[in-house]
């Protein structure tokens, strides 16, 4: 395996020295297609990150700087950061978006890697029956859920708390937690696993002590995924919640801006925008390669 | 010779080729998931189902009666239910397919672009991390009147579309909602697309090269077809999201002015009118109507879910 691959990377550096668009029409115009590339890379950069931009300038400004359509704040100021991290929603909300994501991402990993070994490495029937049931899960609305759910946690005491709302996100969550793991685990040669099986290790031992290990990676690209996935949910955060005690982080700025005019807190949403927003760009930039990988995880194959 | 050796270590196991151990512990091991999933997916769809069927509202205490399809009539004869069908399948089909093509070309220059590439898929990557709520509000302050920068920046160009209230009208308010997800989604879908250009063979661009095809003709014989698997899939992913949405109307416009979605209209049914009967079939509706569409690309794509089952 390892030789065809060294021989393409190889030839892939020769034909991409030559700047193969241009040949056929001479060398004066050579300089078109690196010039038309570097534009397009500029555009994508601009679409990409300037709105982000726009939200970041919008919220550091206040009074009637807010309404003029300046590039830059006339007088950047931090007072919307103040005030959101003096409102007790918000801080409220910031601590229940940190506890069930966390709550929900560990349980995730925990669930999803047995599964996932299960179904990458064990042999048992019916398996590409139970793939598709687990990954069905994934097209489900949520909204088909929430008015069982919610009556179900009335009864049951768990409206409006954390437990209420970590249940339904592992449940949507795990399926991709799954594929990504899964994925990853039957990376890992199995000769390893063989080793320590003909040594004498049950399969849970093999799976715990040589393949979970390895696939390190794996389970930091999935728990990454499903962690955005839990700080990003909406739907059921606004319909399993009533009050600030349970209420994320995107229900309580959806509530800020639902109830009174806009052009009051503008600012102040602004800055509650980026601040929850920060962390995940952060993430991106140091685990790109990681995200990426886990995104793109079996969506090659043909 | 190590498949070999496996087969024979495992033959005496069990009769029919799996050792019950084995099948002992997958079934152990995939349990908690399963339990999850039908705890809270398979079981509230089916409770859904049964609350849809009733007269239930939260209003008048006490009512509860079987009413049988009656919710079912009353939606489908209620024009605000076609209205959502069609401003959510309008919001589907144009945003998929503008995020098909921005994505589509996106991948190709981050492809192209060799010495930029990671900072590339860094940047990318941002509008993905951003949450859609914070989205929504990034375009309000982009569109909204009074403080908006659209509205400035299409006055100072000389642009038509300055008088223009974006989030108050009715084309327009839809407009900015599949801008928005575009925004949002279209990065998702060049890094899918990005992923499946690497997979394909340099050798068969020298080939074609070699046979005198033009870059148009090679994208369109070799590039196209062999991304078509990447491509299916990014659709399904998105088409499916793009159906549900419910987070970016809701925080855009409430979903006035011709941007209620069938997600939005259940819920509001449920939560702002408490007619848990009524929003329920709404509810199942929309769980139908997603799923028949997942059916459909499902097919086309079983090859692929079949293959990560077999290939272990």
């Amino acid at each position: 395996m390892a030789t065809p691959a060294l021989e393409r990377t190889g030839r892939t550096a020769e034909t991409r020295r030559e700047p193969h668009a241009s040949e056929a029409r001479g060398p004066e115009r050579r300089w078109v297609k690196p010039v038309l590339l570097w534009l397009a890379v500029v555009l994508i950069i601009v679409f990409c990150l300037f709105p982000f931009y726009w939200l970041i300038n919008v919220s550091l400004k206040t009074g009637p700087d807010l309404s003029q359509a300046d590039l830059l704040p006339p007088e950047p100021t931090l007072d919307n950061y103040q005030s959101i991290f003096e409102n007790a929603d918000f801080t409220k909300a910031l601590r229940n978006s940190v506890g069930i994501t966390f709550i929900t991402t560990a349980l995730a990993l925990v669930f999803g890697s047995f599964a996932a070994y299960a179904l990458a490495r064990l042999r048992f029937p019916r398996k590409f029956l139970l793939l598709a049931v687990i990954l069905s899960i994934t097209t489900f609305p949520p909204i088909a859920i929430a008015a069982p759910l919610f009556k179900l946690w009335t009864e049951l005491g768990l409206y409006n708390t954390w437990a209420g709302l970590i249940i339904p996100n592992l449940t949507f969550a795990l399926p991709l937690c799954i594929y990504i793991l899964a994925s990853f685990f039957r990376e890992i040669p199995k000769e390893l696993e063989e080793a320590a099986l003909v040594d004498g290790a049950t399969h849970f031992q093999a799976f715990r002590k040589v393949v979970l290990p390895l696939a390190a990676p794996g389970l930091v690209t999935a728990g990454l995924l499903t962690a955005f996935f839990v700080w990003n949910e909406f739907l059921l955060a606004i319909t399993l919640t009533s009050s600030p005690s349970a209420r994320t982080v995107p229900a309580a700025i959806a509530f800020f801006t639902g109830s009174q005019k806009f052009e009051v807190p503008i600012g102040t949403i602004s800055a509650a925008s980026v601040v929850i927003t920060i962390p995940l760009v952060a993430l991106v930039i140091i685990f790109q390669k990681r995200i990426v990988a886990g995104l793109t995880a079996g969506a090659v194959k043909g | 010779m190590e498949a070999a050796t496996a087969r024979l270590r495992r033959r005496p196991r069990g009769r029919d080729g799996y050792g019950r151990s084995e099948r002992r512990l997958a079934a152990t091991m995939l349990a908690p998931s399963l339990i999850v999933i039908a705890a809270v997916a398979a079981y509230p769809i089916g409770y859904a189902f049964w609350l849809s069927l009733t007269e239930y509202s939260l209003r008048t205490p006490g009512l509860w009666r079987f009413a049988g399809f009656d919710n079912y009539s009353e939606a489908l004869s209620s024009p605000e239910f076609w209205d959502a069908l069609t401003t959510t399948f309008v919001f589907s089909g144009i945003s998929v397919g503008l995020e098909l093509v921005i994505g589509l070309g996106m991948a190709l220059c981050m492809h192209e672009a060799f010495k930029g590439r990671a900072i590339l898929r860094t940047v990318v990557l941002v509008p993905w991390a951003v949450l859609t709520v914070t989205t929504a509000i990034t375009w309000r302050t982009i569109f909204e009147p009074g403080l908006g920068l659209a509205p400035v920046l299409l006055d100072k160009l000389g642009l038509p579309g300055a008088d223009i209230v974006w989030l108050g009208e009715e084309p327009y308010a839809l407009g900015v909602m599949i801008l928005a997800d575009v925004w949002k989604t279209a990065p998702f879908m060049a890094l899918l697309i990005l992923a499946g250009l690497q997979v394909i063979p340099d050798e068969l661009y020298d080939a074609a090269k070699v046979d005198g095809a033009s870059a148009w003709q090679r994208f369109r014989r070799i590039t196209l077809p062999l991304l078509r698997p990447a491509i299916l899939v990014a659709l399904i992913f998105r088409t499916l999201d793009a159906l549900r949405i419910f987070d970016l109307p809701f925080v855009l416009t409430q979903g006035a002015n011709g941007t209620t979605t069938l997600s939005l209209i259940a819920q509001q049914e449920l939560t702002t009118n408490r007619l848990i009967g009524l929003g329920s079939a709404l509810s199942v509706l929309t769980f139908l109507i997603v799923m028949a569409v997942a059916f459909i690309y499902i097919r086309a794509l079983g090859g692929n879910i079949r293959a990560l089952a077999e290939e272990t």
